[in-house]
């Protein structure tokens, strides 16, 4: 069996809780393997982040490089060319510097490459057995992939149970010297942050999450009441941001905003993967919407089959006789 | 011959000025027709538009709306106004052109005013002009004391107009008194030289002038009198010559934009009258993108314009603050037509009307509810020049996202929703239905005579199928043969062709057409008012079709419908109904009675009227792709339509159209009211108190719920 | 500007609902209706403003069968300068990398200063970009949500996390893929697509492209699909199967049980 290589996300010296969900990963393709950590960086911070995952992994491969001080999905792929080892497993996120970094690097090192994977189901020879979905999660499939020639494969946040290992003689290696000088054609300038927006929707413990389902930009005071009556925030899934109904500081997922509430409403929210990425810490997750087949039933702890344009008024009414508030 | 129309050396005064007034005359004169034939320059370059048809009929509205007035009196006082106004001016006509005349004619005489009519009528002219003058007074202080809201010029549309009206009825009241003033010193001329004159109508203005000037001497009534003649001349020639730059042309033009107006009411005019649909594909392009795509009868509209501002004082879309006014979508348009054709310089070639003139949000705003066009005295039309301009921006993309969906989907699958196709008659099957009998899809093999057209949301949307269901229970209980075209219907088209998409709209009447031809039915029901103008307005060679209102009241009247008395309480309080006019039912086609009338057949109903009701009924917000299309507003038209029930005293609210009904409920939550008003639709109620079986047997339950009630009344 | 866009026909999966079909292999396709990808509508679009704005050309490709013909008469439509299908029967049931290859190809045979793609089709594999550009060694982004073009100089924006935007200078010839909502797609009416029903659209085949047997097709397959499935549904939500007011009432309480009020 191949190496199987992690390329694990950090920031500030801390490395990326995924990194725990790649061994889950690795270890569903080779039992017996013991994937090897690479980060790229540079400075304090990313010496002490290759430093913490000797805990958790026997190699720690380092690439530190002035011009990778930012992330930049295209230097990163020229170093990893230039150290991996022939027909190597590489696993990495599918988040937003995944999907720039992976399949450009399986065609460099002549490998495959196999997108948002939900599971393993393990390797059959050279042939790697893995379930992904497709049509906006309506559907899953299984998908084979020729591994003799190596792989890159980007796991889905959050799809498989983090596996954490302990391990007692990790080391770092640096790799710095053999990557050498990196030139780029891209090159990164500065990141705008988003508005602030009048509404934090991270701090809050309640939210009423609105989505597709809505229909309409007017309804979305139902939502407002709702959230006002039981003191939480109003917060959205992006068809409703991308429609100008709502900020973009109300958007709940992979490129919005990561929110840990307590407890979720979502309501008219399919439960497409993207929005659920930005919903951490498992919160009580109440699914509201008109489809039976939604999949956010699949993830949801309570669901109630209903339209949500009379379940929300409903439910208003209720509240304020819950909190003894007179109606308006 | 006695008559001020002798001549004497009183009016020899104007002698010595008749080559002056020659002069004034052919320079007026010459310079009016020039000022009008450059007006005329753009209806050449315009669209052509055949308004030549049905002389008959277009006299006859000629009389009813431009002689008559007939829209006038809708506004109370200021239709008053006008209208004196207006019968002032045509009555003065023959004086004014004789007083014309009489500076290079001095013996000139009206032909058939030269016997005793003549100072009948010079009498009459006198308190003509002095109700003139009065009125002018009149409308001088609303202008500026009172300031009707219908007036205003929002900061965005420019300056107010106030300035440019205070000059113009300045200017016919300087008319009227110069006129007046004439008069007075020509008499009191005679009077001076002791000569017989007839005596001036008393108390009018040229009576009040001459007993004002009477005593001053013959020189100075010399003086007067012809300045008086001057100063009438000149500003008779300036107002002649000044109209056309303004809002005043409309005297000149309103005789031609009442006589060439729009006869077939409910329709949209083709993408161009001289192109056939076949051809189309041959047109360059759809709609109207510059002020030369117009047609020259809209061009003759905007000139027409009196800038009155009735059409946007019951625009709903205006009144909740979109970005619409139809008043000043004329005047804009006129500013343009007079910018980039003016009457002195070169016309220059016009650039787009969208981004210019208009915004997109303007034009996508209306709902097309008709309110403007029945309150316009000039019957200035709106619809067609909004479709058109939507067929612009159709034709070149610009089309707001939330609309581009539902076309989408009514382009792969015949509906705005986007559901399957297969699933349109769903509804029909459903158990609820089924309990009644199961209703047949004509496909021209079964028996039906009477196809119960359902269209799109009827069909797709879980509240409104309760309309279908109803509606089937009704025409079974009638003993009505009748189905469905099921999954053969696609979308009537209705908004689809006034939201500018007219090959969508054709593809989909075709389909249409030809599903119902195959159907071998005779006659057409429906219970949507979009479907109902469509398929009578815009589809062609297919059966006769009716609202179910219509119907009902057929039925009822023949004595195979009764009634059971109504529910009389709500809770805690007794139930009041009121009927909203649907636009695409009441305004477009005039139908207001009939569901009156069933309402009113149904004993015990206790029904008020709104304030705004029958053809100045408040659109509900729109039908079709309206509900798609997300507008700037500061409150929904439901909302403020749902007020005004509750202030006519009403708690139940009874529609006739689906889209009311979908706007009306939904208003109800917003407006706070849930529980307070309710709404219903016309078929819901007749299915609840309907008596069913028999005609006989229902006559004969009727009979007996009769003689219950008296019993009762009596006994207690 | 010589820019290329990347197409790709798909199930509208908002007017669809996707159901497995009564084989249990596949998806149900025969009440399908089909469309362009909608990232991919979003990069043409984007293709016609940057021509718009700096002048060029805009150049519209599919690999499909001749079913692909449809999308592209579409893009036509819109305001694409050309529009080519890539068919032959030695390209089906190609994987991403096949696609890659294909349209590596195409692009060999002409010249184009920017390549774009949609983010991702109704596969969500997100790839066919990435792999593209890396084929042809041009620089990469995904995820743009905005593009300007500075002196022959691209500067495009990324989305990452929590809505920020990641600003980089990328240098042409390049490829991006092209991410929803970028921009707001203009509409295409029946008109437009009446106006380009009888235009004849080239299509190349794998000789035309120099495509060699066995670097793309099912042969050359080495991701593939085997089946379609709807996971046994084990762990999901308890539906609550009471009256409206009911179910209310019971959210409440569990809302205020699990710590959502405060």
């Amino acid at each position: 069996m191949a190496r199987i290589f992690a390329y694990i996300l950090h920031r500030g010296g801390v490395t990326d809780d995924s990194a725990a969900e790649l061994i889950a990963a690795a270890k569903a393709i080779d039992p017996t393997s013991s994937p090897t950590a690479i980060l790229a960086g540079w400075g304090p911070d990313f010496d002490l982040a290759c430093n913490s995952l000797t805990a958790s992994f026997n190699d720690v491969w380092k690439v530190a490089n002035q011009a990778l001080a930012y992330p930049n999905a295209e230097l990163v792929r020229q170093a990893l060319v230039r150290i991996l080892p022939p027909e190597s497993i590489v696993l990495a996120l599918h988040d937003h510097f995944g999907i720039d970094l992976a399949p450009g690097l399986s065609i460099k090192l002549s490998a495959q490459f196999v997108s948002d994977v939900l599971a393993i189901e393990g390797a059959d020879g050279s042939s790697l057995k893995l379930i992904r979905q497709e049509f906006g999660g309506q559907v899953s499939a299984h998908v084979m992939c020729d591994i003799s020639a190596g792989a890159v494969i980007n796991i889905r946040p959050g799809a498989f149970k983090p596996q954490p290992r302990l391990v007692t003689s990790g080391k770092v290696i640096d790799k710095s010297a053999e990557v050498g000088a990196l030139t780029a054609r891209r090159r990164y300038l500065e990141t705008v942050v988003a508005e602030a927006g009048d509404v934090d929707i991270t701090k809050h413990s309640l939210l009423v999450s609105i989505g597709r389902g809505i229909q309409e930009k007017d309804n979305i005071t139902l939502a407002e009441e709702l959230a006002e009556v039981l003191g939480a925030a109003v917060s959205c899934s992006r068809p409703v941001v991308d429609a100008k109904w709502m900020e973009k500081s109300r958007q709940v997922g992979s490129s919005g905003k990561t929110v840990k509430p307590k407890v979720y409403l979502a309501c008219g929210i399919s439960g497409a993967f993207q929005h659920l990425a930005g919903i951490k810490g498992s919160p009580f997750l109440i699914a509201i919407n008109k489809n039976p087949k939604a999949p956010i039933f699949q993830v949801a702890d309570v669901g109630i089959v209903d339209d949500l344009l009379e379940f929300l008024p409903e439910l208003t009414n209720k509240a304020r006789e819950f909190r003894g508030v007179a109606a308006k | 011959m006695l008559g001020i129309y002798s001549p004497h050396n009183v009016v020899d005064w104007l002698v010595p000025g008749r080559n002056l007034f020659l002069t004034l005359h052919i320079l007026g004169i010459a310079c009016f027709f020039y000022i009008v034939s450059m007006r005329i320059v753009p209806l050449l370059r315009a669209q052509r538009d055949p308004r030549f048809d049905r002389p008959l009929e277009r006299l006859g509205r000629v009389l009813k709306f431009w002689l008559g007035q007939w829209k006038h009196p809708r506004y109370r006082l200021a239709g008053t106004l006008h209208i004196l106004i207006f019968a002032g001016f045509i009555l003065l006509a023959a004086r004014a052109f004789t007083v014309l005349i009489l500076g290079v004619n001095e013996n000139f005489v009206m032909p058939g005013l030269s016997g005793r009519i003549g100072p009948i009528y010079e009498r009459l002219t006198d308190y003509a002009a002095t109700v003139v003058f009065l009125c002018m007074v009149v409308a001088v202080v609303r202008r500026l004391v009172f300031k009707p809201a219908r007036y205003a010029v929002p900061a965005k549309y420019g300056k107010a107009h106030t300035a440019d009206a205070i000059f113009l009825l300045g200017l016919i009241a300087l008319l009227m008194v110069a006129d007046s003033l004439f008069s007075a010193t020509r008499f009191a001329g005679h009077v001076h030289n002791g000569e017989i004159a007839e005596t001036l109508a008393i108390y009018s203005l040229p009576w009040m002038l001459a007993t004002l000037v009477g005593s001053t001497s013959l020189a100075m009534l010399w003086f007067l009198n012809v300045t008086a003649y001057l100063v009438h001349e000149v500003a008779f020639y300036f107002l002649l010559c000044y109209r056309p730059f303004g809002i005043q042309f409309h005297v000149e033009t309103s005789l031609f934009s009442i006589y060439f107006s729009k006869l077939n009411r409910g329709t949209i005019k083709p993408v161009r009258w001289d192109v056939p649909d076949e051809h189309l594909d041959q047109v360059k392009s759809f709609g109207v993108k510059t002020c030369e795509d117009f047609t020259w009868k809209h061009i003759l509209d905007f000139y027409s314009c009196a800038d009155c501002g009735r059409c946007a004082d019951n625009c709903p879309a205006n009144s909740v603050g979109r970005p619409l006014a139809p008043r000043f979508l004329t005047i804009k348009a006129r500013d343009w037509v007079f910018q980039h054709y003016p009457v002195f310089g070169k016309a220059n070639n016009s650039k787009p009307l969208i981004g210019n003139i208009y915004s997109e949000d303007e034009i996508w705003s209306c709902t097309t509810c008709g309110a403007c066009e029945e309150e316009c005295p000039l019957l200035v039309e709106y619809i067609d020049k909004i479709v058109d301009l939507r067929r612009g921006m159709i034709d070149d993309g610009n089309v707001p996202q939330s609309l581009q969906k539902p076309l989408k989907a009514l382009e792969s699958r015949g509906n705005p929703y986007g559901k399957m196709e297969k699933k349109r008659g769903d509804w029909a099957k459903s158990p609820e239905a089924l309990k009644h009998g199961t209703i047949p899809v004509c496909d021209g093999k079964n028996q039906a005579d009477t196809l119960y057209f359902v269209d799109s949301i009827t069909s797709y949307d879980d509240r409104m199928q309760s309309i279908g269901r109803a509606t089937a229970r009704i025409l079974s209980n009638l003993g009505m043969k009748f189905g469905i075209l099921g999954a053969a219907e696609k979308d009537s088209g209705h908004e689809v062709r006034r939201f500018g998409e007219e090959l969508l709209f054709q593809a989909l009447r075709d389909q249409n057409t030809d599903a119902i031809k195959a159907s071998g039915v005779q006659r057409i029901v429906t219970t949507d008012p979009h479907a109902y103008n469509a398929l009578k307005h815009d589809y062609k060679d297919i059966p006769p079709v009716e609202h179910i209102s219509q119907l009902l009241v057929r039925e009822a009247r023949a004595g195979n419908l009764h009634f059971n008395s109504v529910e009389q309480w709500l809770e805690d309080r007794s139930r009041v109904y009121t009927y909203h006019d649907p636009c695409y039912l009441g305004r477009h086609n005039q139908v207001y009675d009939d569901p009156r009338d069933v309402l009113d057949s149904i004993p015990g109903l206790h029904r008020v009227e709104m304030q705004r009701s029958r053809d100045r009924s408040f659109c509900c917000g729109g039908g079709g792709l309206a509900l798609f299309y997300e507008p700037k507003e500061e409150q929904r038209m439901g909302v403020v339509r749902v007020r005004m029930a509750a202030e006519a005293g009403a708690n139940v609210i009874v529609t006739a159209c689906p889209f009311c009904m979908v706007n009306i409920e939904d208003a109800i939550k917003v407006a706070g009211l849930d529980g307070k008003m309710s709404v219903m639709d016309l078929t819901e109620l007749v299915d609840q108190h309907m008596v069913r079986g028999s005609s006989d047997k229902a006559a004969q339950k009727l009979a007996e719920k009769t003689q219950e009630l008296e019993t009762v009344t009596s006994g207690g | 500007m010589e820019i290329m866009v990347c197409a790709r026909r798909v199930p509208d999966t908002s007017e669809n609902e996707i159901e497995l079909s009564a084989a249990g292999n596949d998806i149900e396709r025969d009440e399908l209706v089909y469309s362009v990808n909608e990232a991919d509508n979003y990069a043409v679009e984007e293709a016609l403003q940057i021509r718009g704005r700096i002048g060029g050309n805009v150049t519209v490709v599919t690999v499909d069968n001749e079913e692909g013909e449809e999308i592209l008469r579409r893009q036509l439509a819109m305001g694409a300068n050309q529009a080519v299908l890539l068919s032959d029967e030695s390209f089906e049931g190609s994987d991403g990398k096949g696609i890659a290859t294909i349209l590596k190809a195409f692009v060999d045979k002409g010249h184009y200063d920017l390549i774009l793609t949609g983010v991702q089709a109704d596969d969500g594999a997100a790839q066919v970009g990435g792999m593209l550009a890396a084929m042809l060694d041009y620089p990469f982004a995904s995820l743009v949500n905005s593009i300007t073009v500075e002196d022959g100089k691209l500067k495009v924006s990324r989305e990452i996390e929590g809505g920020n935007r990641e600003i980089n200078e990328i240098d042409l010839p390049c490829v991006l893929s092209i991410q929803t909502g970028i921009n707001e797609p203009r509409y295409v009416g029946m008109r437009g697509i009446r106006q380009v029903a009888s235009v004849t659209i080239p299509t190349l085949g794998a000789s035309d492209l120099g495509v060699s047997q066995g670097s793309a097709g099912k042969s050359a397959a080495k991701v593939k699909r085997v089946d379609y499935f709807v996971p046994g549904l084990s762990k999901c939500a308890e539906i609550l199967k009471g009256s409206r007011e009911d179910n209310a009432q019971k959210i409440l309480e569990l809302v205020e049980a699990k710590g959502g009020l405060n």
